[in-house]
């Protein structure tokens, strides 16, 4: 590397430094602290500086990585690691993954904590696909999806509570008023694209939100719905002593009684949930609506002149979409047996779209990577407490820096006929 | 069978079309020729549904379309090859074609119509899983009208299929548009700016100027008439 280059980058990263400055200095330096009567400043340019090192740093490194033709040993590594997971070895770590997915509450290292990550990774993974039929497949921008995710908990708690229904007859009945409100909100934005689309759709978001929040007599407002029912084994509870005339689980199949029961029976019910939505994907591709979506996001023109419904075609995909979303709505309901507005706010749906974004726009295994990469960083640093959203920001960076067009970019065609081989 | 009169479309305040009157008989092959933004490619988009004509009527098969969605025309009948080709360049070109029978109840007769297709361009079928993207300009226009031709159309609108394509490949395409006039029995309208190619196919022409049909007459006639040949022929295109 030539010397000016150098000199360059260290230019470059001394500005980074100086914007980091300015953001720091006044958001970290400065912190206010109660002492006695009134707030007083307590300044700490210890941390600012670090932390304005750290971002020098940092840049001087991805500085000298781009500027040399051979890339740092370090950063190369992690790189190839990376591109080596292409879509043609997708099909292997399918297989190996749904593999290891089975048999994962049975290995001997994994115990609560795992198995609660677990769940909510598929969960994420679940809502990523749903996602990914309206964003990857149709391309259209949905920056509300956590709307159809909270009608779907909701529907499943109310209805769970009012009727006292079990969880096989709600399921269907909240994808049903999920994909109802996807069409509700698929109307009004038929005409929007890009952009546009994507503020009407957060606004979708907020409105769903807040009306859960102030439509207290039946939403129960910020108090949220409690004593959801838990799903039971195929009518089996999951109770240690069952009510009279019932059968618990575990004396069922004389069993030990443990709490782990249900929870490996959860973790069952979202994988099996989350590879049926996607099945349904990777088959409704195949199917004309699916490639109807999929010629629509790449020219709408074309798709009128050849006859193709966009209205109805859209349509669709916002139903379908939301439908899976609120499936996995129900599923989180049920789960935690207790709900409130305060799970479906907007930094949901950004995860959701930054899992789909992040896995590759449309790529099926893409999406369940990010969102391993992404919840399980989070959750690894867990006890960083307030701090570990900046893990959640730093593994969005690193993706970005590394990936700019997602961890799996490259897509194959969606179908190749009559088993031709490529 | 298709019947243009006093057709008046707008973009905004701005009026593209002046009032058009045209016709297209069952089984001719008719060519409208004009320059840059005189609304050729504009009535095209007026009878595919696409844009709304303001004013006037559009008559096919006795039926009026002018207020018809672009699905419900397409269905009827008419099928537009649109300029530029508009490919689906992430699909497949046999992904491609399916796309163009969306319209033709659910592919019944699919897999003979796409072997239709490829015998008309063979070259597609050397490719069919090939993303549409990765293909020339000629066969990207081939697909495109491969494309169309599958929904079974009783016209077809074609606006400048030799747009950006090599000399040779646009001699092919015309010939092929022939045959498919001649033995698929598909009448043709073609929008063109290569006004010789475009009037020696053409059993009639039309002119169109700032929004206007200034000249009609057979391909023949038109091609002999002074104006034309100063203002379209001699010093445009010359192949």
């Amino acid at each position: 590397m030539e010397k000016k280059d150098i000199i360059q980058s260290f230019k470059d990263s001394l500005f980074t430094g100086l914007i980091a400055l300015a953001l720091f200095g006044p958001i970290v330096g400065l912190r206010t602290a109660s002492k006695g009567e009134g707030l007083f400043i307590t300044p700490q340019w210890g941390v600012v500086f670090l932390l304005v090192g750290l971002c020098i740093l940092g840049r001087f490194l991805i500085n000298l990585n781009s500027a040399r033709k051979t890339e740092i040993t370090f950063f190369s590594k992690f790189t190839s690691k990376f591109s080596a997971i292409t879509e043609d070895k997708a099909k292997h770590f399918a297989i190996t993954a749904i593999l290891f997915a089975v048999v994962f509450p049975f290995l001997p290292f994994t115990d609560r904590y795992f198995m609660d990550v677990a769940i909510m990774i598929l969960t994420y993974i679940m809502l990523g696909w749903g996602l990914n039929i309206v964003v990857g497949l149709a391309g259209l921008l949905d920056l509300g999806y956590v709307a159809f995710y909270a009608v779907g908990a909701y529907s499943y708690a109310l209805i769970a509570t009012t009727f006292g229904w079990s969880f096989w007859i709600c399921l269907p009945l909240a994808g049903v008023f999920a994909a109802f409100f996807g069409i509700l909100l698929g109307f009004p934005v038929l005409r929007l694209r890009g952009d546009y689309l994507a503020i009407v759709t957060l606004g979708f978001g907020e409105i769903i939100r807040i009306i859960l929040i102030n439509w207290y007599e039946v939403t129960n407002g910020p108090d949220g719905i409690t004593g959801i029912p838990r799903p039971s084994f195929f009518g089996l509870p999951f109770k240690r002593s069952p009510d009279e005339g019932e059968t618990s689980f575990h004396l069922f199949f004389n069993l030990e009684y443990s709490t782990m029961h249900r929870i490996i029976f959860l973790y069952y019910l979202i994988l099996v949930l989350a590879l049926i939505t996607n099945y349904f994907t990777l088959k409704i591709r195949k199917l004309p609506v699916g490639r109807a979506w999929e010629a629509l996001r790449e020219d709408e023109i074309a798709c009128k002149s050849l006859g193709v419904n966009p209205t109805n075609t859209k349509l669709t995909a916002f139903a379908i979409g939301a439908m899976f979303g609120g499936f996995a709505g129900s599923f989180f309901a049920t789960r935690q047996a207790f709900i409130s507005p305060e799970s479906f706010t907007f930094i949901e749906s950004a995860i959701i779209v930054a899992i789909v974004v992040l896995g590759g726009m449309g790529s099926q295994t893409g999406v369940v990577l990010a969102s391993i990469f992404l919840i399980g960083i989070t959750e690894m640093f867990r006890d960083l407490e307030q701090y570990r959203m900046i893990a959640f920001g730093g593994a969005m960076v690193l993706i970005m820096v590394f990936k700019p067009k997602g961890i799996l970019a490259n897509r194959k065609p969606t179908i190749l006929m009559h088993g031709d081989k490529k | 069978m298709l019947k243009i009169s006093n057709v008046e479309t707008f973009y905004g305040k701005i009026q593209a079309l002046r009032g058009v009157d045209l016709d297209v008989n069952d089984g001719e092959i008719v060519s409208l020729i004009g320059s840059n933004g005189a609304g050729k490619s504009t009535l095209l988009m007026t009878i595919s549904g696409v844009n709304k004509a303001k004013k006037g009527n559009i008559v096919f098969n006795g039926e009026n379309i002018e207020n018809k969605q672009p699905h419900k025309i397409v269905d009827m009948g008419i099928c537009q090859v649109p300029e530029g080709r508009r490919i689906f360049s992430r699909l497949t070109v046999e992904e491609n074609l399916r796309l163009g029978a969306h319209a033709n109840e659910k592919g019944k007769y699919f897999e003979n119509d796409i072997k239709e297709v490829y015998d008309l361009f063979p070259v597609l079928s050397d490719r069919k899983t090939q993303r549409g993207g990765t293909l020339s300009g000629g066969e990207q226009q081939m697909l495109a009208i491969g494309r169309a031709l599958m929904s079974k159309p009783k016209v077809l609108l074609l606006d400048e299929p030799s747009l950006g394509i090599a000399p040779k490949l646009v001699n092919q395409i015309f010939l092929s548009i022939k045959n498919i006039n001649k033995e698929k029995n598909v009448t043709i309208f073609l929008v063109e700016q290569n006004a010789k190619k475009a009037l020696e196919l053409a059993d009639r022409a039309y002119v169109l100027v700032n929004g206007k049909v200034t000249i009609k007459g057979s391909g023949q006639e038109l091609l002999k008439n002074k104006d034309i040949q100063a203002a379209y022929l001699e010093g445009g295109a010359k192949n």
